[in-house]
Formats: C-alpha cells, structure tokens, sequence
C-alpha cells in the first residue's frame, strides 16, 4: 500500500523531470526483485567522509544491517575529503577504465555532484527506481530534487539535511550576535574570539554564502549561475565586511582551522566563544563526549541560516551498483533515517516526509530527543537555499585572491 | 676468467645455480624497484601539466595549466616557504645532529643517545606533529602546565605559534624527526672513518672536544652523510602529513596546495595539480641544488679554520648548547606524547587545568571496536614489503660480497632516489598508471607501492653492518668443511642478527607510516592505522586522535622493542653479539 | 703416493709481478715456516691453499695433499684448516658448538668426543662457556682444537701467535705444534716473529719485500 502510493508519486516526478519513462507498479516491483538478486553476495565500496567516529559507527551498523538483510556486505572507505573519490573515478574514467570501477558510492553534494554530473562521471538515473523514495515525498518537497541549485535528475539519492546553526557557552555568552552586523560588532569587541573555516573548506566556504545571502540587495543573482550576474558588484558588500572583520578574528586571520572539528577543537580549548556547524547535533554529540561544556547551546540567525541537503550518489563504472541502489534504499528506509535522526547514534535530520510514513514511525522520529544543545524545530527559523554551485567556485577562487596571499 | 690453479673463488660456484641466478638479478631488480615507478608516475604527472587529460577533454597540448599555476594567489608564498623549509630544516637538523655528536660521542651519555634514536625515529610523523602541536599551543600542554600561576593566562592567549606564518612550527616539528635520522646515519659511518682515533689524535693534541670534532671528523663524515642530508632537504621540502599538521594555512606548503588543487571538486584543476607536482620537483631540486652551492661555499670558507691550528672555537659555549638542547628535544619527545595519552583518556580537560578534570576509556573502546581490521592490514603489508625487501636487500649485498664488487656507485645513489623525489609528484601518476594497467586496487597494489619506499631504508640501515663483517668468519666455516651457502646460513646470518633486525624493524616502521601512497593506490579500501588516525584527524576531536596516534606510534616502537629486546634474549649467554659487527 | 702437502711450481703473481715461487713438498707432521714482509704475498699463499685465492692476485702450480691434486677443489673439499691472528670462535656458538661445528656430521657421539677433547685440552666443563668469556690463551686452545676436531689433511697457520700476551705465546706456541704434528699434519706458518720460525723447527722460506 505504501509502495503503491509512492511509485505514484514517483512515475508522477519522473513526468516531471522527464528523468524516465512511466512504469507500471507491478513491473517496478519485478524490476526491485531484480536488482535484489543481483546485488545479493556483492561488496558495496561507499566512500563518505570518516571523520566523525559516530558516522562511522552508524555506517558500520548500516553494514551489518544490508549484509544481514540483503546478503551485502558493505566496505566504507573513510575519506578525509569527498574529492578523493571523485579523483579516483576520474583516474579511473582515465584509464578507460568504464567497468569495474572501485568505488559504488559516494556520500556527495553540492559541488562535487555538480562538478561529476557536468563530467559524465555518474550512473542512472536510478532514484525513481527506489521503492523508498517515494517517502521523501518529492512532489511536495522539490528542495530534495535540487543540489545546490542543479538539477538532481535522478542521479543522486537524498540522504539527509543540514542546517548551518551556531553554538557558543551560554555561561559565557548568554545573548549571542544573530546578525552578521552584530557579529561583526562583537568580533571587534572581543577580539580574537571568533574565527572560521579556511574556505575552500565546505563550512569555510558555507560562512561566506551565509554572510554574502544577508548583506547582499538583490539575492535573486546568487541563484542563478554566476556568469550571469556581475560578480564584483554582487559579492563586494562580503569583502567590505570581511575586511572589517579579519583584523579582529583569532591569530587576526592569520591563521585558520581546518574544518567543523578544527573550529570545535577550538571552542573546546576555549580559544573562541562562538562556533558553527552543519548540525544540530554537533554541539550535543560534544557536550555527551565531554569535549564542550555542557551550557553550550545552539542558536540561530535571525534572518535564517543556509541549509541543504546531502546525497549519494553511484559513479557511472561502480563495479556494484545493484548493492549500491539497495543499500541506497535501505538507507532511506523509516528505520535508517530514524536512527540517523537519533543523537544517540548521530543526529542528522531525514529527509523523509513524515507524511508518508506510518504513524508510529511518524511518532517515533517526531518524539526523539535532540539533544542538550539542540533548538526545538519551531525555533530554528527560516532556511535559506545554497546559491548555485558556481558562486562556490568563484567565491572561493575570489577569497584566496584576496586573503590567501600576504 | 680463472686463471690456472686458481680453484674455487670465494662462493660463487656452490651456491646453487637458482640461488646464484637470484643473486646476480637482484641489482637489476632493486634498480627497477626504485626508479620505474618514480619516472613512470612523473610522466604520469608531467602529461597533465600540459593539458593533456584525455577523460575530461583535454586532449591538445597547451601551457594554460602553467598560466594558472604561475598567477595564483600566493603561489610565490607557497614556493618559498617550500624551499625555506627545505633548506632551513636540513641545516638545523644537521647543525645538531652533529653537535650532538660532538658533545657525546665517547661519552657516558653516548650508549643513551644511541638507544634514544631508535623511538624517536619509531614515532611515525603524523603522531609526532600531533604531539608536538598540542604540546606548543596558546591552549596547549606547556601552557596548561603553567598557566595560571606562572602566566596568569585563564583563557589561552591569541598567539600565532602553530601553523605560524614562517613555517616555524613546521620546521620544528621536521627537525625534530629528522635529528635522528642524521644521527642514524652518522653512527653508521663512524667506524668507517675511524672516528674514535681521529678524535683521540685531535685531543691528545690539545683541540677542545667539539673543536676536534669539527676539524677532525666532519670532514670525513660529512661526504658519508650528503646524500641522507639531501633525502631531508626533499623530504621537508615536499612533504604532507607534517605540512598538513603543523604547516601554515594560507599560503600553504607548495605539496599541500598541490593536494588541495587535486582534491577540488572542479576536476580542471587536476591539471593545476600536475603542473604544481612539476613545480614541486623543482623547488626541490633547486633547494638541493642550492645546500650544493653552500657546501662549496663552507668548504671554501673553512679551509683556513681547519688548518689555523686554533684548539678551540666557542667550544665551552657549544658544549653547553648541545648538552642543554639534546635533552630538551628528549624531552620535549617524552612531554608531547605524554600529552597525546592524557588526551586519549581524557573526558573533559579545560583549559588552563594542568591535566584532565575526568577521565574516560571511551576513546580506546572506539579504538578498539574499529583497529582490529587496520592492524591485521598494517602489520601484514608491513612484514610482507619488509620481508621481501630484506631478502631483496641482502641478495644485493650478497652479490656485491661474492662478486668483490660495491654494487657500483650507481646503485647507491638509485637508493635514493625514492626520498629525493618528492613523493606528491609522482604518486598520482603512479595511480594512473595503475588504472592503465587494470591492477585492482587494494593490498597488493598498496604493499607494491610501499616497498618503494622501505626498500632504501632496510638497505641504508643493514649495508654498512653487512660490508664491515670480516670475511675471514666465512673462510674459517668453509675450512672446517662448509659449504658457501652452508656459510652464509650457518654463519654469516646468524652473526648478523641484530643488525637484521634492526633494518626489519626500520622497514616496518616506514611501511606503518605511510599515507599517501597507501591511500592512493588503495583506492581507500585498504585501512591502515595511519589512514584511520589521518581520516579520523579530519574530524578534530584530539582526544580521539591522541588514541589513534598512540595506536599508530606503538606498532613501530614495539617493532623497534622487539628488535632490540631478540637479540638480548637469544644472546644473552653470547656476550660477543651484542657488543656490535664482528 | 706422497704423503704430505706438496706444492708444485707454484708461482703467484700480482699485476703480472711475481710475488712468491714456491717447490717443496711439507711432510706429515712438520711446519714450513714462510717469513716475510707484510706485501711479500705470504698470506696470499695461504689463500691459495686453502683456496680463496681472489682477483687482483693470480697462481700457477699444482697443490698436492697427501698425493690427491686439490688445486681446483672448493675450499671445503680440501680439508685444509685454517687459523688466523684472532681464534676467531663463533660468538653465536658456545665453545661445544664451536667444536661441533667443525666435527664431520654422522660421527657416533660427537658430544662425548668434543667434551673428551675439551678434557685433553684442559678445558674441562667448558663446553657450554660462551666464547666471549674466555682469555686470550684459552680462546687459542679452543682455535686450534676446533681445527684438529674437523680432521684435516693439513692445516695453515696465519700469524696465530702475534696477538698473544708476551709471556702466554711461548707457551701456546710450542703446545700448538706438539699438537699438530701428534696429529700427522703437513703445516705451512706464515709469520714475521723469528722466535715462532725457530719453535717450529722445520724448513724456513725467507720472502723478499715488494720491491
């Protein structure tokens, strides 16, 4: 009953998109079996980010789950940065190599799909071919159907949500800067307590999108591609605003941290008081470990904070992508997303519409405890789109010409 | 030729005809095993560079790759500081290894300084920089020693000291792997060159201790010493995990900018990335070329010194130094991985608390549930690559025995080539080639690729021991009725163990270190503990990274451990094999 | 057949230079002395016996042991023994697997028989010492016991007194040859002590220096 009402759906977006054509429930249901059989007795290579030991902890359990279920066993290939599995699928795509390929799924977004898609270097469309899919509701949610503003066509699996949310010891700072203006006038005030991830880094550069989205007149321009607007005159009220702020930041901008981990790492030591992250769950998880204090609360912008949504996605020579599109679905299942969305275990948002689910699973996710530092969902405000990936490049390429070199 | 009469040379002609066979080939092979792979992957980096990367498009030649190189922001930053930290490190580094040398060679302290090289060579260089990043921070260990009674700080204060602009901190944390390294190597020659006589000459003469050291034995140990010095300049020149770790952001280090064009999601920058792998091998050979120009220059300034038969130079002052630094870097080696296994059983540690406020076993049980795999694939590539290296390596040094040739010059100087070549630039070729050559990543690939680099250092550490052996040992067995290879089993190995083990021991501590290659040509399936705790470093949180890098760090010092504990164990009623090469 | 160490016309040459020309025949049980400088090629000529003669030097002639041509042979083959200034005792054996070590394999109780020897030697209980324990005089004894215990046709001696203590090398010098020729062995001594010439008591080839 409920695939039905998905494949629906589903056969109704794929009009839509023009991504495939219809088909009929029953024969998507053939088709499902098949790939089941195919995939059973095959090793999926995911490559995803393994930085975090509680990720890694919750693919571990996604494994055990697909092997025990599906006859899969599931290898994760920690990557310190997503690119190096679209580098070694370009190497592969090199060497002519277009079967057989060592990597069957990349936990991706934004630019590297982006810059995959542009390169022929993905499989599919396969996400119409999901029985899960259906309960993300695509219909009604068309963010999911959009990565950074490129069309997903079907060649990615949405996976979960982020939301850029800031974090900063209350018994320290009870009333926090919610505007980049007050940012800026605290930073200048508090000298050398607040700094961010050195772009191209994904937060790094995610800081400068949220800055540029408040402080820019026309936002219509960031969502189209950047050629099409005039990029100087667009992005100058950010440089205004980063050369006030530099001077005032932590080692003054002469250094910066790495990432999320290096910038935590900081508020850990109390070198800063005031941190982001693209989680809700990042300063939970650090409040439960002991690497934060325990009055660290999250807090929003007042206008909003950038969010989006990540993906996987199956390179086009991924020697297993049945398993790949199994474990995918799986992934996506109720109980998945649930214990994803759990901070116990991590504490990344669904992606599922909770409409289309079960009311006790409905229940379930809606009932979950967030978290010490989590906000309540009605308090986390408006949630703005990423640009179009193309002002990521040129903001990243514009930021080392200005701040990269002394 | 055999002249009449002349029957039987030494061995060649009763070691059987296969083993003979293996013997004659292994020059050629460790040759191949050392260059093919580096000119290969060059090629493989120097197509790209010039536009040439068919699977995007790219198939006509151009130098746009090298416009774009040249006109990025801070290029010219990330060029210097590569060099300077090329040339600045190796002359510390080997200004205090030799000083050291000086201060304590004969002495009490000497057998100390001797045990002390082997764990901190041990220490694989991810852990070490960790250590030592931790230990010098506003927030870190020393400051929370002495913070707040004896600098009043309750919160860390805003100083640049880590990944500083200079490539201070970077440069401090390369001398400190690389001191040992030339201590290594220099203890490895002084018998050579008579070390002890010429000094006892000096001193009999009247020349103060380091003054006699300076004149009388750098000079001979210098020439023996140049090629590791130039395996420094290009090591610190073009490395990544110090650089990553320790090294200035922005600009970064020529090799990590490399790594990020590489790993930009806009895959033209590849292009970038293979013109900057071409950049680096200059800057790298020109920072050698540069340390060459210098040593004409002391060379030329320091004849009259040597000869002006002053019996001392600031010697008291030098002295001091050197009996002040080698013990601060000893300990300042104890303090920093103290303070990574206080992170790793820490729960929570404010700052400026001197240790933590509570303790927890959680980052080991993490540990614990995830290094099972990582270390069954570490210790077995490192024992296969170390293995087959070790025989590789006496079969060289057998043939050069049995011939009554040095291999030639030649393949000493082939040694080095893996360390003079900065690994960044070749590596990525090398993964290409490997696609070419549909070679399925994983272990063997990734062991294929470490022998390269474990190769020259099993050879530089078991070579000289292997030539000093008196070759009467293996007349006397033959006399008493051995055969050749009854020889060499019976005795020539036998005697040689410590040595043996000492270059196993090495292998497998520059095999467990690896990343980049290991990430590489495993395409990330393979796991090793230095990929877990690099992967794991990513995410920042130090007490966990303090777990992995003490994880990472005790498989090499228990390698080292092992190697020095065997012998002492099997020859502790043999008092003549421990007292060195017979 | 001859018994003894016969060496015929041999000559040795370095370079095309001749170093040494030798024709005699050592009989059982007596030492030729040959003295000479050091370059005059006397070690040489017990590489050639012994025969790890190697490159530069090269050697005519025939070496004859007890009537069989050994010239060609391996080393091994020949049943030469070999000591050298130093015992040169294998420091990863004990003194028995030292003396084991040499013992043709397959002879009844070789245990027995080298603690026997040892005994004889007066050496007794010595077989488990490490060899680095022993002194200058002791490590001597177990040297040439070593070499009479792998039961050579003949043996060469290289200089094996000079590093003794003055008032030890009388002594082991003349226990030496007691020892090799109740053993029947035909002994070249290479040397530059006269006193060890004159102890020997057989036949002296004086060697001119390298001109």
């Amino acid at each position: 009953m409920l695939y039905r009402r998905g494949f629906a759906a589903l056969t109704l977006v794929f009009g839509l998109l023009g991504g495939l054509s219809p088909v009929g429930a029953a024969d998507a249901v053939k088709e499902w079996k098949q790939v089941l059989d195919t995939a059973r007795g095959q090793t999926v290579y995911w490559n995803a980010w393994g930085g975090d030991s509680r990720i890694n902890a919750y693919i571990d359990w996604a494994g055990e789950q697909v092997e025990e279920r599906f006859g899969i066993s599931l290898v994760h290939v920690k990557l310190t940065d997503t690119a190096e599995a679209v580098a070694r699928v370009l190497a592969e795509k090199s060497a002519g190599r277009t079967e057989g390929g060592a990597v069957d799924l990349i936990w991706i977004n934004g630019e590297n799909f982006a810059a995959m898609k542009r390169n022929g270097l993905l499989f599919g469309p396969w996400l119409g071919r999901l029985p899960n899919h259906a309960l993300t509701d695509p219909v009604n949610n068309p963010d999911l159907g959009l990565d950074f503003g490129v069309p997903v066509d079907g060649l990615e699996m949405p996976w979960a949500r982020a939301r850029l949310v800031f974090y900063r010891d209350t018994a320290i700072l009870p009333e926090p800067p919610a505007t980049s203006d007050a940012l800026l006038a605290w930073a200048q005030e508090n000298r050398g307590r607040f700094t961010y991830p050195l772009p191209p880094s994904f937060l790094g550069t995610t800081f400068l999108k949220q800055i540029l989205i408040e402080r820019v007149a026309d936002k219509s321009s960031l969502y189209k591609p950047v050629s099409e607007s005039d990029f100087a005159a667009v992005s100058q009220p950010l440089w205004d605003y980063l050369d006030l702020l530099h001077p005032a930041l932590w080692r003054q901008a002469r250094s910066f941290p790495k990432n999320a981990g290096g910038m935590r790492r900081l508020m850990s030591d109390g070198e800063i008081d005031i941190a982001f992250a693209f989680s809700q769950s990042e300063a939970s998880a650090g409040i439960d470990s002991g690497e934060l204090p325990e009055t660290v609360r999250n807090y929003v912008f007042d206008e909003g904070t950038i969010g989006n949504v990540s993906f996987v996605a199956i390179p086009f020579n991924a020697a297993h992508s049945d398993a790949a599109m199994v474990l995918a679905n799986f992934l996506l299942s109720p109980e998945a997303q649930m214990r994803k969305q759990d901070p116990a275990h991590w504490g990344s948002a669904t992606v599922l519409s909770l409409g289309q689910l079960k009311k006790e699973e409905a229940d379930a996710i809606r009932g979950l405890d967030l978290g010490p530092a989590a906000l309540p969902a009605d308090k986390l405000g408006a949630m703005l789109a990423e640009p179009h990936p193309s002002w990521t490049e040129a903001l990243e390429a514009e930021w080392v010409r200005r701040y990269g070199v002394r | 030729m055999r002249p009449n009469g002349c029957g039987g040379t030494e061995y060649g002609d009763t070691f059987t005809a296969g083993a003979d066979c293996m013997l004659r080939v292994a020059p050629y092979l460790v040759a191949a095993i050392l260059t093919g792979p580096v000119l290969a992957g060059s090629l493989g980096a120097l197509i790209p560079s010039f536009g040439f990367l068919p699977s995007l498009g790219h198939d006509e030649f151009g130098l746009d790759a090298w416009r774009a190189l040249l006109d990025w922001p801070g290029i010219g930053g990330s060029v210097l500081l590569s060099f300077a930290s090329g040339i600045l490190t190796a002359g510390v580094s080997l200004l205090l290894a030799l000083l050291f040398l000086a201060v304590f060679f004969e002495t009490r302290a000497f057998v100390w300084l001797r045990q002390a090289i082997a764990p901190m060579l041990a220490v694989p260089h991810a852990a070490a920089a960790f250590a030592l990043a931790f230990l010098i921070a506003p927030s870190g260990f020393l400051a929370r020693l002495l913070s707040p009674w004896a600098t009043g700080w309750q919160r860390p204060p805003d100083l640049l000291i880590v990944q500083d602009e200079w490539g201070l901190s970077l440069m401090a944390g390369l001398v400190m792997k690389e001191v040992p390294f030339l201590l290594l190597m220099a203890l490895a020659s002084l018998a050579q060159i008579h070390a002890g006589e010429r000094m006892r000459l000096a001193r009999s003469i009247g020349y103060g201790r380091i003054s006699a050291w300076f004149k009388s034995v750098v000079p001979a140990l210098y020439p023996l010493l140049r090629l590791p010095v130039y395996a420094v300049i290009a090591y610190s020149s073009a490395n990544i995990d110090v650089a990553l770790i320790l090294g200035p952001v922005s600009p970064p280090p020529l090799a990590v900018q490399v790594l990020r064009w590489s790993n930009d999601p806009d895959l033209d920058f590849r292009m970038i990335a293979s013109a900057g792998a071409i950049l680096q091998f200059a800057v790298t050979a020109g920072a050698i070329a540069l340390w060459i120009l210098a040593e004409r220059c002391v060379g030329l300034l320091t004849r009259g010194w040597l000869v002006s038969g002053r019996r001392r130079t600031g010697d008291t002052g030098l002295a001091a130094l050197g009996q002040g630094l080698f013990p601060t870097l000893i300990l300042a080696s104890i303090l920093g991985i103290a303070a990574l296994g206080l992170n790793a059983f820490a729960r929570v540690w404010r700052f400026p608390d001197a240790l933590p406020g509570r303790w927890t076993l959680a980052h080991w049980q993490s540990v614990a549930e995830t290094a099972g795999g990582p270390v069954v694939a570490t210790l077995w590539i490192a024992l296969l690559t170390t293995l087959l290296s070790l025989v590789l390596v006496v079969c060289v040094l057998e043939n050069e025995r049995q011939r009554d040739v040095r291999s030639g010059r030649i393949l000493e100087f082939l040694i080095y080539v893996p360390l003079l070549v900065p690994q960044i630039g070749f590596i990525f070729g090398l993964v290409l080639l490997a696609e070419l050559a549909e070679t399925p990543p994983g272990g063997g690939l990734v062991a294929a690729g470490h022998i390269i680099f474990v190769l020259p250092y099993v050879y530089l550490s078991l070579s000289e021991a292997y030539r000093r052996q008196d070759p009467a040992w293996t007349k006397i067995a033959r006399t008493l009725g051995q055969s050749a290879a009854g020889a060499f089993w019976k005795v020539r190995l036998p005697m040689l163990l410590t040595p043996l083990l000492t270059a196993f021991a090495v292998g497998a501590a520059i095999s467990i270190g690896q990343y980049l290659v290991t990430r590489l040509l495993g395409a990330g399936r393979v796991e090793t503990v230095t990929t877990e705790a690099i992967a794991l470093a990513a995410g920042g949180d130090r007490r966990l990274i303090g777990a992995w890098a003490l994880t990472q760090a005790i498989l090499p010092v228990a390698g080292f451990a092992l190697a020095l504990a065997a012998p002492r164990l099997i020859w502790r009623n043999r008092r003549g094999m421990l007292g060195g090469v017979r | 057949m001859t018994l003894g160490l016969g060496l015929k016309d041999v000559r040795i040459t370095l370079g095309g230079r001749d170093l040494l020309s030798l024709d005699c025949v050592i009989e059982p049980g007596t030492v030729l002395t040959v003295m000479g400088p050091s370059g005059s090629g006397k070690s040489t000529l017990l590489s050639f016996v012994a025969g790890f003669l190697t490159a530069p030097f090269t050697a005519e002639g025939r070496i004859l042991l007890n009537g069989a041509d050994i010239t060609d042979a391996l080393p091994e083959a020949r049943h030469v023994g070999l000591l050298f200034q130093d015992p040169m005792l294998f420091p990863h054996l004990s003194v028995g697997g030292n003396l084991l070590f040499g013992m043709p394999p397959g002879s009844p109780d070789r245990l027995a028989s080298a603690g026997e020897a040892l005994d004889r030697f007066g050496l007794e209980g010595f077989a488990d010492r490490d060899p680095a324990t022993l002194s200058g005089g002791q490590a001597s004894r177990v040297a040439l016991l070593r070499l009479l215990l792998s039961e050579p046709k003949a043996a060469l001696l290289d200089e094996p007194f000079s590093k003794l203590d003055r008032h030890l090398r009388g002594d082991i010098r003349r226990f030496s040859f007691e020892r090799l020729r109740d053993a029947g062995l035909p002994t070249v001594l290479v040397t530059h002590d006269p006193e060890d010439a004159e102890a020997a008591g057989g036949p002296v080839v004086e060697l001119a220096g390298t001109g």
